[in-house]
């Protein structure tokens, strides 16, 4: 089962590699990650997806949080929680057809188009990972994929649940 | 506020957190804190002859007394020697600080000169580590680094120190923090009440309890508690490697140690409970055997500091995060109110059953063999010793006979390497048992295999005056690894023998030491007195059985309690 681990911690040197060591030595799945100073610059939060029974999950979090480094973790798949990703995707367009189909399955997605070139567009999506990839999927159809680059997701809990130290 | 060398803040910090001695090993990138501990006497240097032993003894001191072992080693080679060492302490949870050297921080990425990634080579093996940029937080690292290795479950810690910051020409200011509180680190150690009270009353209505006690009991120094606890119930206790001592292996109440090797009663004990009270346990391979047929009628009560540890192999049905003193005692109180007139009465039937598994006599060997057996040594080991030496092991055969045959009264008195099981351990840890307590008896049981492992700490031993009693149960094998290729491979032994063995008399004497050698179990007794009348440092080469097998062993895939008795029999 996908699941959503959220974590705060010390924004220190090593921390981080700390976190991914305990997914490598453990043999746990990182399937993204994702990781940024909180509005609070000594903290990092760092959000990953994760496959695992319940019984894996809880020895991902008891692992991680017993990090010297680790404040906080919750898993946001426990409850209502809002997650999204941004994805960068350059399309190639050779036909006037080709631009228009990827020009009206950006509005229709709600996506933007950033950069403009002869042969391509470079266009941003905000959205969880499905609407991403289908997306993705829609400009595979309509024009020739150049590259993407996703950022993994990120998530916050619905409501007043907040991970703060 | 004074002002000093990056050197002499690490010298001031160490003494400011009460080290002792430190074990260590020069090199060019720690020259400026040799430089340093050159102008002092407070805290005793020890010179090894190799890093790893440094971490060893560093771990035998720790053991020991429960106080934080020190390291300092040189950067590169320096460092990466002690990697088997801290790997060592990390899986028994022993607190230890290693503080590297690490080349100057400009050129820290350029492949320097002995230069080494201590902080990621020793990443999966350390409760934490710091590389230390600023000579002004040589003493907050320090302090820190001391305070996560010896709260809640124990661990080595790493401090890595770039040789510019710990220059003696520049000064800088020297403040050592009040308070090293972190807000990303508070270990539990009281246990919630919701779940204690679930606890006891689990325990109050099980027939056939038993207490399955670890080294998280040594760790949190609760085997008072822990005793009392057993009494109040009339528990039969069961210990795994690393908990000997916590409960007396003297006690009534006691029924051997548990698992792989364990005893027939322990483990048939465990199997047929019906409430398992665990505590600083980690229901580790080498105890569960087949997890899934695993005590299959028992609550399972969890205590561990250790989250993590909780429900990690076993789901426990009542866990408990506490430190065990914390958490036993406030069953005990609990407990105060409860009636225990009946209680007895309630586990007779139990202790009838255990009776029975006793009477088996699992530990009997061969008594009229003339070929002296390793049990035998140990048996003798402890009569000479009354019981009340400070046994180091190594690792393999001589470590299990050692474990069974040598019933520990007190805990900490029983130092070996459980988790990692690493061969090399047992003589520099002795040295640190003896380094922490000069007037005490300090033995090695080690084997032909494993004393090879480290030998060279011999010439420290006599640097220092080390009077270190060395078994050495010469079968002139891989005795372990020779036993599995017995068990299965058919006994085709593959490389598990020894060809061209030192003479260890000679060897010992080259080293300054006496060394006894004994062919003949009739010379048994009287060597092993001479051992011990002898000043300084003995080694006894002790010729024993080559064939014999370490006995009870699980079964491979059984329950715990499905084990081979002797080279024919099973249950
Ligand atoms: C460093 C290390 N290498 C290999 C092993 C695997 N091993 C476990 S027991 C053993 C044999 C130990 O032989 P010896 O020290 O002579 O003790 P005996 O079993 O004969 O009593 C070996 C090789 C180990 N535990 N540690």
């Amino acid at each position: 089962m996908r699941r959503i681990i959220s974590v705060l911690m010390e924004n220190a040197p090593g921390a981080l590699s700390r976190i991914v060591g305990v997914f490598s030595q453990r043999g746990f799945n990182v399937d993204s990650l994702c990781v940024a100073p909180t509005d609070d610059e000594s903290l990092s939060r760092l959000t990953i997806i994760t496959q695992g029974d319940d019984k894996v999950i809880e020895q991902i979090t008891k692992q991680v949080n017993k990090l010297i480094d680790v404040l906080k973790i919750a898993e946001l798949t426990e409850g209502p929680h809002i997650e999204r990703e941004l994805m960068l995707i350059k399309v190639g367009n050779k036909t006037e057809l080709s631009r228009a189909e990827v020009k009206r399955n950006v509005d229709i997605f709600r996506a933007r188009i950033l950069d403009v070139n002869a042969n391509n567009y470079t266009i941003e999506i905000t959205g969880t990972s499905d609407k991403l990839c289908a997306f993705e999927d829609v400009m595979s159809q309509c024009g020739d994929i150049i590259e993407s680059a996703r950022t993994g997701v990120c998530g916050l809990a619905r409501g007043d649940k907040a991970l703060r130290p | 506020m004074k002002m000093m060398s990056g050197a002499a803040m690490v010298v001031e910090a160490l003494k400011e957190v009460g080290v002792t001695h430190l074990f260590g090993y020069p090199g060019g990138a720690v020259l400026d804190i040799y430089d340093a501990l050159h102008a002092q006497d407070d805290i005793k240097h020890v010179l090894v002859r190799h890093e790893q032993a440094a971490a060893h003894m560093a771990d035998g001191y720790a053991r020991a007394t429960g106080k934080t072992g020190a390291v300092l080693v040189t950067s590169g080679p320096g460092a990466t020697n002690t990697i088997t060492g801290i790997a060592t302490a990390f899986m028994d949870s022993i607190p230890m600080v290693i503080l590297s050297g690490q080349v100057p921080s400009m050129h820290i990425g350029e492949d320097a000169f002995q230069e080494c990634d201590m902080v990621g080579i020793s990443r999966p093996v350390v409760k934490h580590s710091f590389l230390v940029k600023k000579a002004e937080d040589i003493p907050m690292a320090i302090a820190k680094a001391f305070y996560i290795a010896n709260t809640g479950r124990p661990g080595p810690v790493v401090v890595d120190l770039p040789k510019d910051i710990v220059n003696v020409q520049d000064s800088h200011p020297y403040v050592f923090p009040d308070d090293v509180t972190m807000r990303s680190y508070n270990p539990t150690l009281k246990g919630h009440n919701k779940q204690i009270k679930k606890a006891v009353a689990s325990m109050l209505k099980a027939q056939r309890p038993v207490l399955y006690v670890g080294g998280g009991a040594i760790v949190a120094e609760a085997g008072a508690y822990v005793t009392q606890l057993a009494e109040l119930l009339h528990a039969p206790v069961c210990s795994t490697l690393m908990g000997l001592g916590a409960f007396s292996s003297v006690h009534p109440q006691f029924v051997g140690m548990l698992g792989m090797h364990g005893t027939l009663e322990a483990n048939k004990t465990m199997h047929n409970s019906d409430c398992i009270i665990a505590l600083g346990s980690r229901f580790d391979d080498r105890v569960t055997n087949n997890v899934d047929k695993f005590c299959p009628h028992a609550d399972i009560i969890h205590v561990d500091i250790d989250p993590a540890s909780i429900s990690k192999i076993v789901n426990a049905h009542i866990p408990v995060v506490g430190s065990v003193d914390k958490v036993v005692l406030q069953m005990l109180e609990l407990l105060a109110d409860a009636d225990f007139t009946n209680q007895e009465q309630k586990v007779a039937d139990w202790w009838q059953q255990i009776e029975e598994w006793r009477s088996k006599k699992c530990l009997q060997f061969d008594q009229s063999s003339q070929v002296i057996k390793p049990q035998k040594v140990i048996q003798s080991l402890y009569e000479h010793t009354k019981g009340d030496a400070y046994v180091s092991s190594d690792v393999g055969q001589h470590q299990m006979f050692a474990a069974l045959y040598y019933p520990f009264a007190k805990p900490r008195r029983w130092i070996n390497s459980g988790g990692l099981g690493t061969m090399g351990f047992g003589l520099p840890a002795a040295m640190g048992v003896q380094f922490a307590y000069p007037d005490a008896v300090s033995v090695v049981v080690t084997g032909d295999g494993s004393i090879q492992m480290n030998i060279q700490e011999l010439s420290t031993c006599l640097q220092y005056g080390l009077p270190i009693k060395i078994i050495s149960l010469n079968n002139r094998a891989l005795g372990m690894v020779r036993q599995w290729q017995d068990m299965n491979y058919k006994g085709r032994h593959s490389c598990s023998y020894m060809e061209s063995m030192p003479d260890f008399v000679k060897l010992a004497e080259a080293y300054g030491h006496t060394g006894i050698k004994v062919d003949h179990l009739d010379d048994l007794d009287d060597a092993m007195a001479r051992c011990f009348a002898t000043p300084g440092l003995v080694f006894m080469d002790i010729m024993v059985d080559q064939n014999e097998h370490v006995y009870p062993m699980q079964i491979k895939y059984g329950a715990m309690d499905d084990m081979r008795l002797s080279k024919t029999e099973r249950t």
